[in-house]
């Protein structure tokens, strides 16, 4: 199926957009806007406002029509085939496959200081209601905190002889955020340490496909709760133990 | 003002508890002093500058008497004794400092009256140059005058040319105040980087020349738009007293420095913050700088309706902690924040009882009033509506300080076009709304008077339990933010150390006799 944005009228395309330009305004500057969202691939623009926003500064809110569709069909996406189960289902799980606790170690690394994140997936408390792991029986969770350096995390988890490492990162600006995840792997794969844990990423800027593409066996943006880590995990863990 | 019918008696019963909470820990503050206290009084007598390895001079100074010397005497003794056994200045002995290998360490130690002698020259130079900021400061506020309520906006784009560019636009689309936020992690360096910075994440380098350069362009915005425009920074972290001198040096206005926030949210030791907020509080009430609590950080962790309370025993403590640092109430920034979900039932009445409470409590200090950023999410339609939302109870509260929402608080650090907009719904409501907190008395009885003396209540059982307690067993019971820190664990305290009977601060003297007096 091929589609495009719904205004009030199927397949119209409509859309808005709105940005700022480095220039004063002035009617050759809205021009300039115009022209913009023509290049952008809008039919018919409209700016239906425009306003200086400091010296040399414009801003511009463009209506148009989008002439681009997409073939729903050719649209594929690495999503993360969700087994969400409950926490008593998973619980049962482990009950009857492991014989020892699962260790999950996690932390919110680097110079981040975001804790929020990674204790709504570990922390007894939970978040909206979703119990944490450090409830799951069978479960040892071990929460970390945040600004933990990767080679700490590593020390720890060796310590601790983890299955599982959740790693939160939520501040993104300059991509600092894929530089210190990809270090982590890097280090975890010089020590020979990569293939005997699952490796997780989690923050409001991951995904499940950002984080296998840079070497984790999965990733969860906003949305997600313990129970889908843990249904991942212990899915995981069945897995590799069958292979 | 008082249209929330609170307890005359449990308000002072709160701040007595604070104040005897405040004074527990001030014995224990007393007796220590840290490495960043020492490198203060440094940069007090005028040292600045790093060594070829880009290593703050102030640093290597004071690492050198630690290692060499017995730095419980203090680094003022230790710098005198040098300059009057080498018969140098300042300068000169510095360089020949950097020459030779020869330990600051190396010279007879001198009286203490003599140590205050030769050194006062140079602290009383940097002292003159403190003391006249703040007289600029107040010539241009009287001057231009001052908005009832100011507009308050960030810039953080991590380069300090990209930031001049922002702060401007923003002043002149109508703030008042400009903070620059500062780069992720920097709170953690024990030490200030130096020098023009163009590369930081999530914020720029609080350095003294990006004070300089920044307060360069908000007097020339300002000189244009017939405004003083602030500029704010932060202290909170591993060099709170530097930062404060040298946002004294450079005429900030306004530095977030709170007497927990680098140990709740950045694991700092909290013997070395308490020791180093006294510090600094004490040279930001001689330099006239507002100190801005953060509060309102309490709420991002912990739920806004239940934990209402830790905010305002919190601002309790703050405060008594700003008296012991001789800061007038002019000058406490106190935070809090309108961070419930939206999407409980009448959560805006329980903004609107909770901002009316800081008020009457506080009602001389500037308060500092945050934006709801943690129930923010992508949706930046529904952040606008938020914001407007807030920026009503602002006005309705007559905040002095309101720090403006960003509809895109949940994606990046703000765009141009983001703070513009947001001045724009601020000034919009200012505007509309001016008089509303004249007209409006809330009911007797009714659902805000109540919710208002609930929280103030529970903030006094708090008090009351911290008082108990003491100050080092809450925090390590995680009353705040549910975070947890322990006494003897976190960052910084192998920089603090007991004081010998014999310790000398030059710069602490001066300042105590300058409060004695004033
Ligand atoms: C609360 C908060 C803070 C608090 C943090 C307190 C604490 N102890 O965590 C404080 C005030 C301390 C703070 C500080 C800073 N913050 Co902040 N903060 C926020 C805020 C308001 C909410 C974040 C949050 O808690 N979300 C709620 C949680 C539950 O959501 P989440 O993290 O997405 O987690 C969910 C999922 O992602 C997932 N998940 C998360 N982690 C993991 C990990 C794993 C393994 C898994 C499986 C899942 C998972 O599960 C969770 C539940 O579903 C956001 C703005 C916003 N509204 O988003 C800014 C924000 C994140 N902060 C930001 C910045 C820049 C900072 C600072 C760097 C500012 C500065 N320069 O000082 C500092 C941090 C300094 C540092 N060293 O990191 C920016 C980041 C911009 C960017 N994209 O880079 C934001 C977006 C605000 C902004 N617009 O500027 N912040």
């Amino acid at each position: 199926m091929k589609i495009r944005p719904y205004g009030d009228t199927l397949n119209d395309g409509l859309v808005q957009v709105s940005f700022t330009l480095p220039i004063a305004l002035s009617a050759k500057a809205t021009q300039a806007a115009k022209e913009l969202a023509k290049n952008m691939g809008l039919i018919n623009p409209s700016v239906v406002h425009s306003e200086e926003i400091g010296k040399n500064f414009s801003f511009y809110i463009i209506y148009g029509a989008l002439n681009a569709f997409v073939d729903l069909e050719k649209i594929k996406v690495k999503e993360l085939e969700k087994s969400s189960k409950s926490k008593k289902e998973i619980e049962e799980i482990i009950k009857n496959n492991f014989k020892k606790d699962i260790v999950v170690i996690g932390a919110s690394t680097g110079t981040d200081a975001h804790t929020v994140g990674i204790d709504a997936i570990m922390n007894m408390k939970g978040f909206d209601g979703h119990y944490g792991l450090e409830r799951y029986q069978g479960i040892k969770a071990i929460n970390l905190g945040s600004q933990v350096s990767n080679e700490d995390f590593i020390k720890i988890a060796r310590k601790e002889k983890a299955d599982v490492l959740l790693v939160s990162q939520t501040v993104t600006q300059k991509d600092v955020h894929l530089k210190n995840l990809v270090d982590l792997v890097e280090l975890l794969e010089s020590e020979e340490l990569r293939d005997k844990v699952i490796l997780i990423a989690g923050g409001a800027r991951i995904n499940h496909e950002l984080a296998k593409e840079l070497g984790y066996d999965a990733g969860f943006g906003p949305g997600n709760f313990a129970e889908d880590v843990a249904s991942f995990i212990i899915d995981e863990l069945l897995n590799r133990k069958e292979d | 003002m008082n249209k929330l019918n609170l307890n005359n008696e449990m308000i002072t019963s709160c701040r007595n508890y604070a104040k005897s909470i405040a004074k527990d820990v001030q014995a224990y503050i007393n007796k220590h002093s840290t490495v960043s206290v020492e490198r203060t009084v440094l940069r007090l007598l005028g040292i600045d500058g790093v060594d070829k390895f880009d290593v703050p001079i102030v640093n290597r100074l004071v690492e050198d008497v630690k290692e060499n010397g017995d730095i419980s005497l203090g680094i003022s003794i230790y710098i005198a004794s040098a300059l009057k056994a080498t018969n140098k200045s300042l300068n000169d002995y510095l360089e020949a400092y950097f020459d030779s290998r020869d330990s600051l360490t190396s010279y007879n130690l001198i009286s203490k009256s003599e140590v205050k002698k030769i050194l006062k020259p140079y602290y009383e130079k940097n002292l003159k140059k403190i003391t006249k900021n703040r007289e600029i400061r107040s010539k241009l506020i009287n001057k231009f005058g001052e908005r009832k309520t100011e507009l308050y906006v960030i810039v953080a784009t991590g380069n300090i040319d990209e930031d001049v560019l922002q702060a401007q636009a923003a002043a002149r689309a109508g703030a008042d105040i400009v903070a620059v936020i500062r780069s992720t992690g920097q709170s953690l360096l024990d030490y200030v980087p130096y020098g023009k910075t163009t590369e930081g994440f999530g914020g720029t380098y609080a350095t003294q020349e990006n004070f300089k350069i920044m307060r360069q362009a908000l007097d020339e915005v300002g000189g244009e738009l017939n405004r003083y425009i602030k500029l704010v920074n932060y202290a909170s972290g591993l060099c709170m007293p530097e930062i404060a001198a040298m946002g004294a040096l450079e005429r900030l206005d306004v530095l977030l420095n709170d007497s927990m926030y680098g140990i709740i949210f950045r694991d700092i030791n909290m013997k070395r913050t308490f020791i180093d907020q006294y510090f600094s509080r004490m040279l930001n009430s001689y330099s006239g700088i507002i100190i801005n609590t953060g509060e309102d950080n309490y709420l991002t962790t912990s739920d806004a309706v239940l934990e209402a309370h830790t905010v305002t025993a919190s601002q309790f403590i703050n405060e008594a902690f700003a008296f012991e640092a001789h800061l007038p109430e002019k000058l406490m920034g106190l935070g809090h924040a309108f961070e419930i979900n939206p999407n409980i039932e009448n959560s805006f009445l329980m903004e609107i009882a909770q901002a009316q409470l800081s008020r009457e409590l506080f009602p001389n200090a500037p308060l500092k009033y945050m934006p709801p950023t943690k129930h923010i999410n992508g949706n930046i339609f529904r952040a606008y509506q938020q914001n407007a939302l807030f920026n009503i109870v602002t006005n309705l509260t007559e905040q002095k300080i309101h720090l403006l929402g960003m509809m895109t608080e949940a994606i990046h650090t703000p765009f141009i076009s983001d703070r513009y907009l947001a001045i724009k719904n601020a000034e919009m409501v200012q505007q509309s709304m001016k008089s509303l907190a004249d007209e409006i008395v809330f009911k007797e009885e009714g659902f805000i008077q109540k919710r208002a003396n609930k929280v103030l209540k529970n903030a006094h059982s708090l008090l009351k339990e911290i008082k108990t307690e003491g100050m080092f067993k809450t925090l390590e019971k995680g009353v705040f933010a549910e975070t947890k820190r322990a006494e003897n664990a976190g960052k910084g305290l192998d920089g603090v150390f007991e004081k010998s009977t014999n310790y000398i601060n030059v710069v602490s003297a001066e300042l105590e006799a300058y409060f004695n007096e004033n």
